[in-house]
């Protein structure tokens, strides 16, 4: 018998909810088989800790008493540039922005990039000032042409992150076939398959537990590095379209999430600054995505484990920045990629991933904790994202 | 390399960075100096230079009487930056970096560790930081 997502917000509020994280969930269905856990089962929840470069935030800077316009003019913060091309007060900081000429960040080879549009963020979240400098070409009615002022959260009318694109579903497991050490967004790859990187949860990365977009959609509330964020549309290069296992799963990277949350409730603890040598500065950003147990196929879902997620091996020498050579080198699961080691070419290579599987895991747990105490309730989306229809398909 | 140079007080007159930078062509890079007149001096020097060269200087200090030590390095794991990504563990190469697989938690055994800098590149968080012990 299907629940509704009001049924299910129904025992949330009267704190009889049962609740799995999407790793729990694996023994409970070995133990109880779909059909019972179907019944029994109110919420599963996912939770992801990594870097994700399409991040930023919004801010609307409060005016001082004689006006000023930064929209067309230029404003810093710490020296990292904002994007002011909007109205007059509202600014725009990329996770990725660096400033000019800044020691910090060339400094050395490879460049450490030590300061940048994400350590802004995460200083601001963590309750410090910073320095604002604005320029601009004066009008009338916003007469004031340079402005410095230490700025915190309080000197914001609105702050929130908008991430363009989160919680990628699947990855690139990054290799370097040539014969020299290269660095990349997915880290310092040794040469000759010296060393192999992932970036993800795997059976605790959100949109693998929901591979159609069943009910992950345009408007659901998520837990967001702390806050109560939402889904505000899919995310660039959202791609439903991608080759996918007989379990619904993708073998690519494929869908994607556009994420909104207010940075007055995120915390330090759950949103982190990070540096890559010889690449750059990024955000890493904590995601949990509760997901409604509906029906049994919800739980064929969210019962995948790693054994049976699968993503492909790339070499980031010649094929990722050039497009020479083989497109893939082979597929591994996220069980062998977490066994500490993989099999490419013949050859034995260690992996390691730049995705905390401890803090999803806390993540995970956090966002179960809330259900069951009744402080997260679930949402029916607005809208579904693309690719959605593509499930309804497979299942028919 | 970073060198702890100790010379005895009959020394500590002799001009011993000029030769190395004018007989030897060693860049030296003063991080620490402790010389007074008529008393054992200490410093410590970082040596830049062709394989060669450096070798050279050092059998100079060895020959004039500098006692040479390579400065104690010690790698700390600042716990509270760490989130346990993984991305150090492959390339630890003696596993003085390691992670429990079923905790997934990261830890570091300092006993284990040689001191050859690859987790400082790789860590994104700077979980990794080098200590110098100034003697």
């Amino acid at each position: 018998m299907a629940k509704t997502i009001e049924e299910i917000n129904a025992k949330i509020r009267s704190g009889k909810a049962v609740v799995f994280t999407a790793e729990e969930i694996i023994e409970v269905v070995k133990d109880m088989g779909i059909k019972k856990a179907a019944r029994k089962v109110d919420v599963v929840t996912t939770g992801t800790f990594s870097p994700m470069c399409s991040s930023g935030a919004f801010f609307n800077v409060k005016q001082p008493k004689e006006k000023m316009k930064l929209g067309g003019g230029f404003a810093t913060l710490n020296g990292v540039p904002a994007y002011a091309g909007l109205a007059a007060a509202d600014i725009y900081v990329g996770a990725t922005a660096i400033p000019d000429g800044d020691p910090r960040n060339s400094n050395g080879r490879p460049g450490r990039y030590r300061y940048g549009g994400a350590h802004v963020i995460e200083d601001l979240v963590a309750g410090k000032k910073v320095l604002l400098k604005g320029g601009s070409y004066g009008t009338d009615c916003y007469p004031m042409k340079a402005r410095e002022q230490m700025v915190g959260l309080d000197d914001m009318n609105d702050a929130f992150l908008f991430n363009p694109r989160n919680c990628y579903q699947n990855y690139n497991v990054a290799v370097n076939l040539s014969d020299k050490p290269i660095y990349t967004y997915m880290g310092k790859l040794k040469p000759k398959l010296g060393n192999a990187y992932y970036c993800s949860a795997g059976q605790l990365s959100p949109l693998f537990n929901d591979p159609y977009f069943r009910t992950i959609g345009i408007g659901t509330r998520v837990f967001f590095s702390g806050a109560e964020g939402y889904v505000a549309w899919p995310g660039t290069q959202h791609n439903p379209d991608a080759p996918r296992l007989e379990n619904g799963t993708p073998k690519t990277p494929a869908g994607t999430v556009a994420l909104i949350g207010d940075m007055r409730q995120m915390s330090a603890e759950w949103l982190r600054a990070v540096s890559f040598a010889g690449y750059g500065v990024t955000l890493s950003v904590a995601v949990g995505v509760p997901i409604p147990i509906l029906d049994e196929d919800m739980v064929r879902s969210v019962s995948v484990s790693d054994e049976q997620l699968k993503a492909p091996v790339v070499d980031y020498s010649e094929y990722y920045p050039l497009g020479k050579g083989e497109a893939q080198l082979g597929e591994v699961t996220y069980e062998e990629l977490k066994s500490g080691s993989i099999h490419i070419k013949k050859q034995k290579v260690p992996t390691g991933s730049f995705s905390s599987y401890a803090l999803a895991r806390k993540v995970a747990h956090h966002l179960k904790q809330r259900i069951q105490e009744g402080s997260f309730l679930l949402t029916q989306f607005q809208a579904p994202l693309p690719g959605a229809a593509i499930g309804k398909e497979a299942t028919q | 390399m970073k060198l702890v140079l100790i010379f005895p007080e009959t020394i500590v007159e002799e001009p011993i960075t000029y030769h190395l930078i004018s007989d030897y062509g060693i860049r030296v890079n003063i991080l620490r100096a402790s010389i007074d007149p008529g008393k054992q001096g200490k410093m410590v020097v970082e040596l830049l230079g062709e394989k060669v060269q450096i070798s050279q200087g050092l059998n100079y200090l060895e020959r004039v009487g500098v006692q040479v030590t390579p400065l104690a390095q010690k790698i700390r794991h600042l716990e509270d930056r760490c989130t346990s990504c993984t991305a150090c563990v492959p390339l630890c190469p003696t596993q003085a970096l390691d992670v429990d697989r079923e905790s997934w938690n990261v830890s570091f055994d300092p006993e284990k560790c040689i001191v050859c800098f690859s987790c400082l590149e790789t860590c994104i968080y700077y979980a990794m930081s080098v200590e110098e012990e100034f003697v």
